[in-house]
């Protein structure tokens, strides 16, 4: 698959999930390859390690207000740290998931890790680029990190 | 008034999921009796609540979806297993099926599509009591 086929399955899966789970259609910006140094995270951050066929990983990062508003379209109640933790995994795991409709079941993902705080840096292997893809929805902006071999 | 038909248990690592699948449950034959958050903690529950109906992810820690599933079969060859994953290719839902799940489900899915799945396990089962009875 090419670079450019591999990013619209992201992409794709990103606008069928806020379709579908918050009902609020999203735009994805023009993705970007973090060249000169690694993209830094929002206050949270779900984290999928992808191994198998590809390997890498997967991260989702958004701010505080938007998974809060997130929740709320959801008609979820409970805005605390712990399920804003269990959101933003959840959106990982799902955009990962979704994608082995195309990258095969040799896809395979963990369970979500989740990092907390604004600024943080990914960790994954040096000679490698993430490709970033922004992600607007209502007046937030978040991305998707996509680091594969 | 007539007791729900069925008891469900819903098993997921994800609170929000497992809350949203509770909350949007709308079919009367169907009453929430427990969540699990993996696999281990699913069979621990299945033999204290006796589910009839389950709705379960498949990546989870400690014990995953479809070890689950094939052990929940293995106590209950009856009992009603939706598998709901994010997990989209073609050949986890055919294995999901092999181990004894009854139908699949993928991540992201809307309130609609939910219950849609479940009306159409019980519907199912329904189907196949209505059929076994009469042989």
């Amino acid at each position: 698959m090419s670079l450019e086929a591999e990013i619209g399955v992201f992409v794709a899966g990103v606008l069928h999930y806020f379709g579908t789970t918050v009902q609020q259609v999203a735009q994805c910006g023009t993705p970007h390859l973090a060249l000169s140094e690694r993209p830094e995270t929002g206050d949270y951050t779900g984290v999928i390690q992808v191994s198998g066929k590809r390997s890498g990983l997967v991260a989702f990062t958004a701010p505080k207000s938007m998974l809060s508003v997130m929740l709320m379209r959801m008609q979820e109640t409970d805005m605390s740290h712990e399920n804003l933790c269990d959101l933003v995994g959840e959106i990982a795991n799902t955009l990962s998931g979704n994608a082995r409709r195309d990258f095969g079941h040799q896809f395979q993902i963990s369970v979500p890790a989740v990092l907390t705080g604004r600024g943080g840096q990914l960790d994954y292997p040096q000679e490698t680029h993430a490709m970033v893809i922004p992600i607007a929805w209502r007046n937030y902006n978040a991305r998707l990190i996509v680091c594969l071999n | 008034m007539q007791a729900p038909a069925h008891r469900l248990l819903i098993v997921d690592d994800s609170n929000v999921i497992r809350r949203r699948i509770e909350r949007a449950n709308d079919l009367p034959e169907i009453q929430f009796v427990g969540a699990a958050r993996n696999g281990v903690e699913a069979l621990s529950l299945h033999a204290e609540l006796k589910p009839t109906l389950v709705t379960m992810d498949l990546t989870m820690p400690e014990m995953d979806g479809g070890e689950c599933v094939a052990q929940l079969v293995a106590r209950d060859p009856e009992i009603l297993i939706l598998v709901i994953s994010a997990l989209a290719d073609k050949l986890t839902a055919i294995e999901a099926l092999e181990r004894g799940a009854s139908g699949f489900l993928c991540k992201p899915f809307t309130d609609l599509q939910l219950n849609e799945a479940l009306r159409k396990l019980i519907g199912g089962s329904a189907q196949a009591l209505a059929a076994g009875a009469a042989r």
